[in-house]
Formats: C-alpha cells, sequence, structure tokens
C-alpha cells in the first residue's frame, strides 16, 4: 500500500520532507504523474503527490515571465499563452499518449524535472535553457530558491540548470519562473521525399547551416511517415525529411522558396502550409510515429546531429530485428524503437564511437529496474553526480534509484 | 579598500620556496613566476579598485599539467586562482597573497572547426572574438558578444556565463556551449557534454557554466557556432524622456518582436560616445536606443517599420535607419566604445551590472539619476534595454579622499534596488570580490548554504578560489550536518489519501 501525501502549500511540502528526511523516509515525488514511466521505477511506501500546488502566480506577456506552481498542468500554461500569442520556446512534447497514457494530465513541473524538449530545441534551446528561477524543498527538508525572474542574472551557481532534468532526485520545486516567447505568425514545412538516412543527414545539416532560419528539423523513414495523421506524409510512400519554418508571413514564404529551390534541384520537394505543418510538427513532438506497440522499447539517443545516419546504420549492423527509428534536431535526436530486450550494449556500441548518449524511455517496470536506463558515467563523473546528489539529499530519500540504482 | 579575503595561511607562505621546485617539475622553464615585478602583472583584473599580487603564478600549457599542479595545491593546502585574459569586472580573478594563480592564456589553440556539427573546440584561453575570427570566412559566427570580446577569452565566458548585446535573441554563453573539459580541484579530468545537445545525468555543464572558477578549472570548451542572418539593420531613436524609451522598449517586445539587440544610452553616455567616435548619435534627446533587426531581408524591412511606427507612438522625436553596413557598424561602434567613452568624463569609472524587469527601466533610472545627487557623483547609464540588463557608469576621482569609497556605496544602492523591484545583482559580470557581499540582499541563509554544499562537492577543502562569490566561506562538515528532530509529528495539516 502506498500512502499519498498531498500537500496544499509549499510549507507543507517542506514539513513533509523534513519529516522524511529525518525517518529516513523515502519519497516518491509526483505531479500528474504522466512521466512515472520515465527513469528506472521507484518504489517507496510514500508518496508525495505536488499536483495542489497548481496555478499561475505571475504572467507578464510583455515581460516574457511566467511563475506557477509545479502541479500546473502543461495544457492549461499553453491555453493562456496562446491568449496572448505566446509559447513556451522549447516545445514541451506531451509523453503520454507514447508512455500509454492519456494526453494533456502532464505538469510544468514534470516538464522541467525531465528537461524534455521538442523539436525547436536545437534552434531555441532546451527546457533547461529557459528556467530563470525556482522554489524548492531539498531532501534534507530545507526550502530554498535559486535563479529569478529576469533573463540576465548570473547571481551564484545556476541551480536552475542542475535541477532541469535532475527527475526529482534533488529537491522538490514549489514554483517555477520561465522565459516565454513569442509565438511566431506562420509556420510552413518543406517536405523532401526519397532521401536515405546518410543523404538526410547531409540535408539537414546544409538546412541548418543555411541562413534561413528553421526552427524544425526532422527526417521520417517510410515506416514512421505512415503513421501520420496527414496523407501528404503517410501516403508518400517514401522516406519524408521535414524542414520548418517560422516568423511573419512574408518572410516566410520568401525563406521557404529560397530553401525549396536549393532543394528541388536534388530530390522531390513540397510545401506543406500553416494547418497542416502545424500538425506534423505535434506529431513529430508527441512521438506519434513511434510504434504504440507495447511489446516495443523505446530509446532516446542525443548525438552530434551529423553523425546520425552513422549510429543508425551500427544499429542495423548490430541486427537489432524489427528496429525502426526517426531523427529529430536535424539528427541530433534519434527515436529508436524495437520489440524485446532493450539491447543496451548493442544501442550504446551504436552511439559510442561518435560520443553522445542513449536514455531508455519506454520499457516496462521489470526491465527498467535491471538495466541502465541513463547513460552510465565514467567513474569520477559517476562519483561527482554522487557527491552532489549527496548535497542536496543526503540521506537520498527523494526518488531514489530514479536515475541510478542506489541513488 | 576593506575587503575581507580568506586569512592567510602562514605555513604556505613559508613553504613557497618548496611549492616552486615542485612547480617546475611540472611546468618546465618561464612557466612558474615567482619574482615580485613579474607577478604585479597579475595584481588586479578589470576591476582595478582591488589589488593583490598573488604568491605565485604558473602558466601551463596542457590538461596533464593542470591536473598534477591542482593535485600538487592540494595536497599542500594551496588555494589556486584561475585566470584567463583578466578582464572580469567583479574581481572573479583577483589574486590571493597565499594563493597560486592559475593562468590559462597559454592555452590559446583552436583544436577543431566541426562544419557538420555546427561547432568549434576551443582552448580555454581563445579569445572570443577569435573563435568568430576563426569561422566568419564561412558566414559563420559565436553569438555571444560581450563588449571585452577583444580581450576576453572564451575558458573566463564560461566561468562567467558572459553576455553581450545579441544575447536577447541568442542566449548567453551558457546556451552556446555544448561541451567542457575541466579539472577538479582533486586533479581529476572530467568531460562534460560533447557535440551532443542534451546532457546525459546531471546538467554538471550548465552548472559550471557561471560559477566563477569555484568549482573547477576548464581546459577546453566545445561552443555552437550559427549561421550569420542575411541582414542586419539598426535604427536608432531619440526619446525626450528616459520613461519614453523604456515604454517603447516594452512596447516592441509586447509586439512579438525579438529584436538582435536593443541597447539605451541616456543623456550623459550618448554625449561622451558621441564625442569619442563621432557615430552620428543625436545629441538633443534624453534617451537612445539602438534597435537592430536581424534575419531574412523582407523580415527585418517589415519589422524596422512595425519598430519605427511603434518608437513613434512611444514619442519618439528623432529616427533614423542604418542604410549601409558601414552606418550600422558605427551605430554599435558608439555603443561598444561606450566604456571608455565615459571613462574620458572621469579619472576613474565605475561600472555596476545590475539586472530588472523592463518595464522597471524608468523607475530605476529615475531613482539612480537621484541617487547620484545624493552622493554627489555623476553617473552615465548604459542599458541592455531588451533584457533589462543595466550598466550605471558611476564616474569618481580615486585620488580625492573618501570617493571610491562614496563610489562603491552608491554603486551597492543601485544594486539594492535592482533586486528591489525584482532584478538580480549581477547580470553578467559575476558576483567575484564586488558583490560578494551583497549576496545576503537576494539570497537568505539557506540559499546560500545549498549553493555552498554544491561547492562542496566539487572542492571540500575550499582551496578553488576562494573570498569570491559567498559572503562567508563555512567548513563543509558544517554545511553537510543535518539537523534532524526525530518524533515530531507528521506533518498533522497534510492532506493524505
Amino acid at each position: 500500500m502506498t500512502t499519498l501525501l498531498r500537500p496544499d502549500n509549499p510549507e507543507q511540502v517542506r514539513e513533509a520532507i523534513a519529516w522524511a528526511a529525518a525517518e529516513s523516509v523515502p519519497l516518491e515525488l509526483v505531479g500528474g504523474g504522466s512521466k512515472r514511466a520515465l527513469g528506472r521505477p521507484v518504489q517507496t511506501e510514500y508518496r508525495l503527490d505536488l499536483s495542489a500546488l497548481a496555478g499561475v502566480s505571475l504572467y507578464e506577456p510583455e515581460e516574457l515571465v511566467m511563475s506557477v506552481g509545479p502541479g500546473t498542468r502543461l495544457a492549461e500554461i499553453e491555453t493562456l499563452l496562446a491568449e496572448r500569442r505566446q509559447q513556451l520556446g522549447f516545445e514541451p512534447a506531451d509523453l503520454g499518449p507514447a508512455l500509454g497514457l492519456p494526453a494533456g494530465t502532464g505538469t510544468i513541473g514534470g516538464v522541467f524535472a525531465c528537461n524534455l524538449s521538442g523539436p525547436r530545441r536545437f534552434k531555441a534551446g532546451a527546457a533547461r535553457d529557459h528556467l530563470l528561477g525556482f522554489k524548492a524543498v531539498s531532501g534534507r527538508g530545507e526550502a530554498f530558491k535559486s535563479g529569478g525572474r529576469v533573463v540576465k542574472n548570473v547571481t551564484g551557481y545556476d541551480l536552475c540548470k542542475l535541477l532541469t532534468g535532475s527527475y526529482g532526485t534533488l529537491a522538490a520545486l514549489t514554483e517555477l519562473t520561465f522565459k516565454v516567447v513569442p509565438a511566431p505568425e506562420k509556420s510552413r514545412t518543406i517536405l523532401i521525399f526519397g532521401l536515405d538516412d546518410a543523404k538526410a543527414v547531409q540535408f539537414m545539416s546544409e538546412a541548418a547551416a543555411s541562413p534561413h532560419d528553421a526552427t524544425g528539423i526532422a527526417h521520417l523513414p517510410r515506416v514512421a511517415a505512415r503513421r501520420s495523421d496527414l496523407t501528404m506524409v503517410s501516403r508518400a510512400g517514401a522516406n519524408v525529411t521535414a524542414i520548418r519554418l517560422e516568423g511573419p508571413a512574408a518572410s516566410v514564404q520568401a525563406r521557404a522558396q529560397a530553401l525549396s529551390l536549393h532543394f528541388a534541384r536534388k530530390a522531390a520537394v513540397e510545401d506543406m502550409r500553416s494547418l497542416s505543418s502545424a500538425n506534423l510538427w505535434r506529431e513529430i513532438r508527441n512521438l506519434r510515429f513511434v510504434s504504440a506497440a507495447a511489446d516495443r522499447v523505446l530509446w532516446r539517443l542525443s548525438v552530434p546531429p551529423a553523425q546520425a545516419a552513422e549510429v543508425t546504420g551500427r544499429i542495423a549492423a548490430a541486427g537489432i530485428a524489427g528496429a525502426e527509428w526517426f531523427f529529430d534536431w536535424a539528427g541530433g535526436l534519434i527515436w529508436l524503437w524495437f520489440p524485446g530486450e532493450p539491447r543496451g550494449d548493442d544501442v550504446r556500441a551504436a552511439v559510442a564511437p561518435c560520443g553522445g548518449h542513449a536514455m531508455l524511455l519506454r520499457a516496462p517496470d521489470a526491465v527498467r529496474a535491471s538495466v541502465a536506463v541513463f547513460q552510465p558515467q565514467p567513474p569520477a563523473l559517476a562519483a561527482l553526480a554522487e557527491r552532489v546528489k549527496d548535497s542536496f539529499d543526503p540521506r537520498r530519500i527523494l526518488n531514489p534509484g530514479r536515475m541510478t540504482a542506489g541513488l | 579598500m576593506s575587503l575581507k579575503m580568506p586569512e592567510l595561511d602562514r605555513a604556505v607562505i613559508a613553504g613557497r620556496a618548496d611549492l616552486i621546485a615542485a612547480l617546475r617539475e611540472i611546468v618546465p622553464g618561464e612557466g612558474v613566476i615567482a619574482d615580485a615585478r613579474s607577478l604585479k602583472v597579475f595584481e588586479s583584473d578589470g576591476l582595478t579598485a582591488y589589488r593583490q599580487p598573488p604568491m605565485l603564478a604558473v602558466l601551463p600549457e596542457t590538461t596533464e599539467q593542470v591536473s598534477r599542479i591542482l593535485k600538487l595545491c592540494s595536497a599542500r593546502g594551496v588555494k589556486v586562482v584561475p585566470r584567463g585574459a583578466g578582464t572580469s569586472l567583479s574581481g572573479g580573478a583577483l589574486p590571493l597573497a597565499d594563493g597560486l594563480l592559475l593562468g590559462l592564456g597559454k592555452f590559446n589553440r583552436i583544436l577543431e572547426i566541426d562544419w557538420a556539427n555546427r561547432c568549434v573546440v576551443a582552448q580555454p584561453g581563445v579569445t572570443n572574438l577569435g573563435i568568430t575570427k576563426a569561422v566568419e570566412h564561412e558566414g559563420f559566427y559565436y553569438a555571444p558578444d560581450p563588449s571585452s570580446q577583444i580581450a576576453c577569452t572564451i575558458g573566463g565566458n564560461v566561468a562567467e556565463n558572459s553576455g553581450g548585446v545579441h544575447c536577447l535573441k541568442y542566449g548567453l554563453t551558457t546556451n552556446n556551449i555544448l561541451g567542457l573539459e575541466v579539472v577538479l580541484m582533486s586533479g581529476e579530468v572530467l568531460r562534460l557534454g560533447g557535440k551532443q545537445l542534451d546532457a546525459e545525468g546531471y546538467d554538471l555543464l550548465g552548472l559550471m557554466t557561471g560559477s566563477e572558477g569555484l568549482l573547477g578549472v576548464i581546459t577546453e570548451v566545445t561552443v555552437r557556432i550559427i549561421r550569420k542572418p542575411a541582414t542586419a539593420r539598426a535604427v536608432l531613436l531619440g526619446f525626450a524622456s528616459n520613461e519614453a524609451a523604456g515604454d517603447c522598449v516594452a512596447r516592441v517586445i509586447g509586439a512579438g518582436i525579438i529584436p538582435g539587440g536593443m541597447e539605451m544610452m541616456d543623456r550623459p553616455a550618448i554625449h561622451a560616445a558621441e564625442a569619442f567616435c563621432h557615430a552620428g548619435y543625436p545629441l538633443d534627446v534624453e534617451a537612445l536606443l539602438i534597435v537592430e533587426l536581424d534575419g531574412a531581408e523582407v523580415e527585418v524591412g517589415q519589422l524596422l517599420g512595425r519598430v519605427e511606427a511603434i518608437a513613434r507612438e512611444a514619442g519618439a522625436v528623432s529616427v533614423r535607419i542604418s542604410g549601409s553596413e558601414a552606418e550600422r557598424l558605427a551605430f554599435w561602434a558608439g555603443r561598444k566604445a561606450a566604456f571608455p567613452a565615459v571613462g574620458r568624463l572621469a579619472p576613474d569609472y565605475y561600472c555596476m551590472d545590475g539586472s530588472i524587469p523592463r518595464r522597471k527601466l524608468a523607475e530605476v533610472l529615475t531613482r539612480t539619476n537621484e541617487l547620484s545627487r545624493e552622493f554627489d557623483l555623476k553617473v552615465a547609464n548604459v542599458f541592455h534595454a531588451g533584457d533589462g540588463n543595466l550598466h550605471p557608469l558611476i564616474l569618481y576621482d580615486a585620488n580625492n579622499p573618501g570617493e571610491l569609497d562614496r563610489a562603491e556605496r552608491f554603486g551597492a544602492e543601485i544594486l539594492k534596488l535592482c533586486v528591489a523591484v525584482g532584478g538580480a545583482l549581477t547580470g553578467e559580470h559575476g558576483v567575484g570580490v564586488e558583490k560578494r557581499d551583497l549576496m545576503g540582499t537576494m539570497f537568505n541563509e539557506q540559499d546560500l548554504a545549498q549553493q555552498q554544499r554544491v561547492k562542496c562537492a566539487f572542492d571540500p577543502d575550499h582551496r578553488l578560489n576562494p573570498g569570491k562569490v559567498f559572503p562567508v566561506l563555512h567548513a563543509c562538515a558544517e554545511l553537510g550536518r543535518l539537523h534532524v528532530h526525530r518524533g515530531e509529528v507528521r506533518f498533522p495539516d497534510l492532506p493524505r489519501f
């Protein structure tokens, strides 16, 4: 039986963690629960549910800043921003469906705790680049804060970076302040058909290096593209490479023309307008292309973008049956899925020669409990990470084992 | 100058000769500097109000040497102050009388330009501008551009998380760094990040950036380079009041326009800059905005029109759009030379670096001018207005008894004001020794204790750059102690299910 602790305010969060620290009682931290299946499974008698710490305490559109409680739904924030023609620059994904859960349950606390960013990341930065400040309770049961509400702030260590992506293993966030950005007036996508991985990486690299300011560059092999709800993509019968341009209408049109012209000499190119364009990138962002079949394990590989095809080449050579993938971030992010065992050694061996790392994003609990979900680190770095963990949570009560066994 | 630094370690000073010999085993020849005259060169950084020659200086050339030096200093209990070009404006590289100054100037090579992955691997002593110079022939550049970019090094930029005039759109150093090689005080060599975008595990790369040389010594940096925009044009907007200019800034951002740069200067700064480099600034205005728009040609043209319309609504009395690349560069030349230009108005100036919410610009400026009268010291204001980063330049004469002290007190009042309106003590120059004792205005004891615990994870004996950033140095053993009160009532008011 799990006892659920559901504090109403930051002081109650502090009380709960102070008690847990005193008694060395481990706590699992949850918001909407949509990301419980990320990382290694945590099994604790007590669960600290932060979903009641919800609501927007500050939103100043002309200052491009917002402060919210960690339990605030991402969907609610995005609606509020859209009313003022703004958005989160890093385009966070709704991973619910990809993890076998309903859509729209994710909270902003979870978004930052996992540092998961969508297609615009290679251009606009990750979640970690947008967090300006936070309030939190450490595993010591002490309330503390870092950063602030202004974009330019180098006062003290940048704990915003450290907390983002720490999967709730250092502190429980009680308030987050982040940067928001204006939403582009128009979005348009250029589709290029029939490129193999190597050629696609070359084209994506050219697009990223062009002055045309692409804000999304992805490559969908035919088997993945078939899962799209957009017929231009699903019925292409070919691999599809997509390049998104955003901004004022005239500018988007001029840049789309220039890029189309550039690529049309070498491949079949088509143009995708506003609504379809937005839908395609929502599909990319929310992993629509990943097989929903429950027996598929899903990996997230972060690699040097120009080496993406080399990595998938090695995956293919490793003879992993039924392996499928697609590229985002101009090649810098590879989503890889296949049936059966996670084959962590093969996957990581495919990444190792070019640098980068692999995270097992989806697999049954029992599997995630028995393998390295996050990239194993060299000893000196692992030891440092352990000391950092202990500097926040010396009794190791917050999300124990979520990132690394024993931590 | 009443700056309290960590207590002198007499045993270390007594062991100086021995240390010199041990260091020469690691770095041969002229790499170990021990004579008083040569050491004087290092006595201050860009914050010249503070001066202290180091006990010794060493200029290693390899990561292995850095590792051995740090290991040696750890074993002997010697404090170490890392230094790049020494352009810090906050005293971040101020030496210690009983410390070793670790100069990284010989790490001055670009190791790799990876065009396909759009990144450059550089040694930390390469200058900021040096990176752009190495890639501009292919149309690329490194985005963060602090005004000292000719001299400041990329390693120092990482240590301070430096900004510049273009970070409103392109981010600070931390948003443009992909990987680091770092040597810990123990001598351990770590690689953080690489050419991929996301960190694995904890984001120690993000933590190292802006850590002011307190966590580790940077020996290699991988930075992102980006393609130069197709077009960049700038517009000069003159206003009859600071309020109107501040209002214009808020309206531009509110309209969903993120300029490549948006800088503001007040009357004294405008006059000083114009006299210094004849940029063509209007002299009959109280405030001047330089707004730069970049991107596709058609977009830049369109946005310039919108900015001009917004500016006129906000009461702009003069509008001048750059007609040529030469004119655009001239607009910037005045702004980039604002510090030395203001420097000609008085024997000394003291550059502040507060950060505030944009809409507080006019309020803070008005109050700053009141303070200027109270302290009887002139002030010129230069801002990164787009991101609310102020650089008030306080003019003083160090030869007049008490003036430096008065300038410092004036500066402290400005920074407290920035914090009070929701801003920060430092936007891009760092805390160093300069703002160290003001940390308490922004952070409470628990905030600071948690930051210092992080320091303990990297450097448990406080050997690396001690006396910077934190007003009081607590022993790590004390910081790590957990005061638990067992048997308390279990959170009686907490909803449980």
